[in-house]
């Protein structure tokens, strides 16, 4: 198995899948190691007239390989969860549970992830957690909320005006990707991908595109991915600083509200100027990306650099307010032992202390030209995830600048090698990683013995996160949710999918 | 205090006076479709296309399903297809909403005299998301940014549907939010509208085909405005509000 950084192809005819005995007992034992599971999910197929599911687990290793596992399992078929040892598996293994009929025995937690195949609709069957008591009330809101933001339900057991627990239901935005994904030719599927999660259309677009050519072999030029790199940073920039507006306006700090919307438009509007887009849609397609000419190099140095100076300024102002401080510390904290625990991800994992960035640990070519820096916060609280995003936003600035300002670079006419011809490579798998700006999207693709893709298995960060917010509501007044589900800003669509 | 009033300083005056007439730059917005003939067989442009948008004989593209990814553009071996940033795209109708050599702009909306007497100073919106990626629910929250400030005109985003005169719509319309979305319909007080806003929301976009779609609901309210897009640029959404409910500067 062959790991260029964070796009890993495997060969499965030189590895035929473990029975599902020895493939627990794999992962248990990478888990004790001390390895970073970052996916585990199934399919079903068809073999000797039988159905059974095909189960694919990829680990990051503590020295930064990564490798898969890989089991066969009859259709329906109980096996002893992990979840009951190891946390992180938790949402893994209720995904395998909904979408192939898998039972993970002992599995503490097991309800549906996104209300998929025969479950569509039956939204009112959701198993809550009850808690008894006296004193004990529910408050359910949801799944439409008083602003404009997508669906999901959210209910709260609380005693008096604290949260002793809080359960999150999603679903509402389940759309089918996954199996659309499947229906159109594997090369055209970027404007799909692209509105999987449309706030982070560029890192999806890019680990589509990562896929398809390392599949087909068609490897595209540097400057095309750093052109990638570029629309990639704009939008973590941008979605951050939406973060941000959000923030300030839910505790009333009127001034952020007002700057931040500002800051934002300038650099989706940039981003619009290279592609036609705010969202960045059509930047990037497999095989090459939208240049940048001279005149919009020059545009993205002035827009970034006048951002750069207002940003500070906002931040600095935000940061010192006592209101904003009174709101956001020690409120919502998740430990660095929970979010380990839970396998957290992303923004929200670095905010709590935990070291983990694709972009550093994965690098790829164009964070090894350009590193991007390890940010990380450690009080794990509000407060914390709102100064990882303001920091995170500086660094994604200054390393644009710094990239675009870099003169022997020619970003102005990516010679596009044509990948679309190409066939992709029979019985391959192929996992991409992009750290967008919520954390490591995920998509695995596999392909037939003919060529053909067989699963394409999409895993927003948001999916394992969700979990981090209920641990976070815990012990907090319930008037805090709406900071607390604003500072970890996850993925509806990126979940139901 | 002496940064907050710098801040102030530094934020100027945002706001875009003449929202009809605003120029956004680089937006991949109308096509154009010259006349050109097509090249002997070439369905090139049908099969780029990931939401079925196009038919040819003459060359047609619906932007009820356009996604304006722009894929069609390059594929043309006669150059045929191109676009601009023209963002006046919405219909009262929606089999207004396709564009050819023939009929190369939108049908430029007829004021309603009803809808202007009844929303014209003042209209509350409830936005509901079914299925929709957050694309177009980011847009329409831009609607009320400094820069947009659609507030101006009097009409809002409101919490709930009981203080609202119409919905909202995004997205294709997920098997699971049909219940939801009704509910919220059914909490709007009389008379109502529906705005249909985006590909999804208008015909199912790029999930038209998903069996986890149900588009019901449009079958029995039928949307007032279409705002094409994907996601629909505010100032798509602002001109034809503004044009439908005849509101001037
Ligand atoms: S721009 Fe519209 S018509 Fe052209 S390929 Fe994309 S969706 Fe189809
Ligand atoms: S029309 Fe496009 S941007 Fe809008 S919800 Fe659908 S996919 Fe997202």
């Amino acid at each position: 198995m062959r790991t260029s950084k964070a796009v890993l192809i495997a060969d499965l005819r030189s590895s035929p899948p473990k029975s599902s005995y020895e493939f627990s007992h794999r992962c248990a034992d990478s888990l004790d190691a001390g390895d970073h599971l970052i996916t585990l999910f199934g399919r079903h197929e068809k073999s000797n007239r039988h159905w059974g599911t095909i189960v694919t687990a990829v680990f990051q290793t503590t020295a930064g390989e990564l490798k898969v596992f890989r089991g066969q399992a009859e259709d329906g078929k109980h096996y002893p969860s992990l979840t009951h040892t190891y946390p992180v598996a938790q949402i893994f293994e209720r995904e395998l549970w909904e979408q192939t009929g898998l039972q993970p025995d002992g599995h503490p937690w097991l309800k549906p992830v996104r209300f998929e195949g025969e479950r569509q609709q039956r939204m009112t069957d959701y198993p809550f957690f009850k808690v008894r008591g006296r004193e004990v009330h529910e408050v359910g809101v949801g799944p439409i909320h008083a602003g404009v933001i997508e669906p999901g339900h959210f209910r709260f057991m609380c005693l008096g005006e604290k949260v002793h627990h809080l359960e999150i239901q999603l679903g509402y935005q389940h759309r089918g990707v996954e199996a659309l994904l499947l229906r159109r030719p594997p090369m055209a599927l970027a404007s799909i991908v692209e509105s999987i999660c449309g706030d982070s259309s560029v890192a999806y677009a890019w680990g589509y595109c990562a896929a398809v050519e390392a599949l087909s072999n068609s490897p595209v030029s540097l400057e095309t991915d750093l052109l990638r790199g570029i629309a990639l940073e704009m939008e973590r920039i941008a979605m951050h600083v939406a973060t941000l507006n959000g923030l300030a306006t839910d505790v009333a700090f009127l001034q952020g509200g007002g700057t931040y919307g500002r800051l934002r438009t300038a650099i989706i509007n940039a981003t619009q100027r290279v592609c036609g887009n705010r969202f960045g849609r059509g930047w990037l397609r497999p095989g090459r990306a939208r240049e940048l000419s001279e005149v919009l190099r020059q545009d993205l140095i002035q827009t970034l650099t006048a951002f750069a100076r207002d940003f500070t300024e906002i931040n600095e102002l935000m940061l010192a307010s006592l209101s904003v401080k009174a709101r956001f510390q020690g409120t919502g904290i998740v430990s660095t032992k929970t979010a380990q625990e839970l396998g957290l991800v992303g923004v929200v994992a670095r905010a709590s202390g935990v070291e983990i960035d694709t972009r550093v640990q994965l690098p790829g070519r164009v964070y090894e030209r350009f590193p991007a820096e390890l940010i990380t916060e450690s009080s794990g609280d509000c407060w914390a995830r709102m100064k990882q995003r303001m920091r995170e936003a500086d660094a994604s600035v200054q390393w644009l600048l710094k990239v675009l300002g870099d003169t022997a670079l020619d970003l102005s006419g990516s010679a596009a090698p044509d990948a679309l011809g190409k066939p992709l490579a029979p019985e391959t798998l192929c996992l991409s990683l992009i750290e967008g700006t919520r954390g490591p999207v995920v998509q695995v693709l596999e392909t037939s013995s003919q060529g053909q893709l067989l699963h394409y298995k999409v895993q927003d960060p948001s999916l394992p996160n969700w979990f981090g917010l209920a641990m976070a509501l815990r012990d907090n007044d319930i008037s805090d949710f709406p900071i607390c589900n604003k500072s970890f800003d996850l993925s509806y669509c990126g979940n139901d999918l | 205090m002496i940064k907050s009033i710098l801040v102030r300083k530094s934020q100027g005056s945002q706001y875009i006076p003449d929202l009809r007439a605003a120029n956004p730059i680089g937006f991949r917005g109308k096509p154009v479709i010259s006349e050109a003939a097509c090249a002997n067989g070439c369905n090139a442009c049908l099969a780029a296309c990931p939401s079925r948008a196009i038919s040819l004989d003459p060359v047609r593209i619906d932007m009820g399903r356009c996604v304006l990814c722009g894929d069609c553009e390059p594929v043309c071996p006669s150059e045929k297809l191109s676009f601009n940033n023209d963002f006046k795209l919405a219909s009262t109708d929606r089999d207004a909403l396709t564009i050819s050599s023939a009929h190369p702009d939108i049908d430029p909306i007829k004021v309603s005299e009803a809808l202007h007497k009844r929303f014209g100073r003042s209209l509350k919106l409830r936005s509901v998301s079914a299925g929709g990626c957050n694309g177009c629910e980011m847009e329409i929250n831009a609607l009320s940014n400094v820069n947009f400030d659609l507030g101006r005109y009097g009409i809002d985003m409101v919490a709930s549907p009981r203080h609202a005169d119409g919905l909202v719509l995004s997205g294709p319309i997920s098997r699971n939010m049909a219940d939801a979305l009704q509910i919220a319909w059914d909490a709007i007080p009389e008379p109502k509208l529906v705005i249909a806003v985006g590909a999804c929301a208008i015909s199912g976009g790029i999930f038209a085909e998903c069996n986890e779609v149900d588009r019901a609901f449009l079958d029995k309210f039928k949307p007032a405005l279409y705002v094409p897009g994907c996601p629909t640029h505010p100032l798509s959404f602002i001109s034809g509000i503004l044009d439908l409910l005849g509101i001037s500067d």
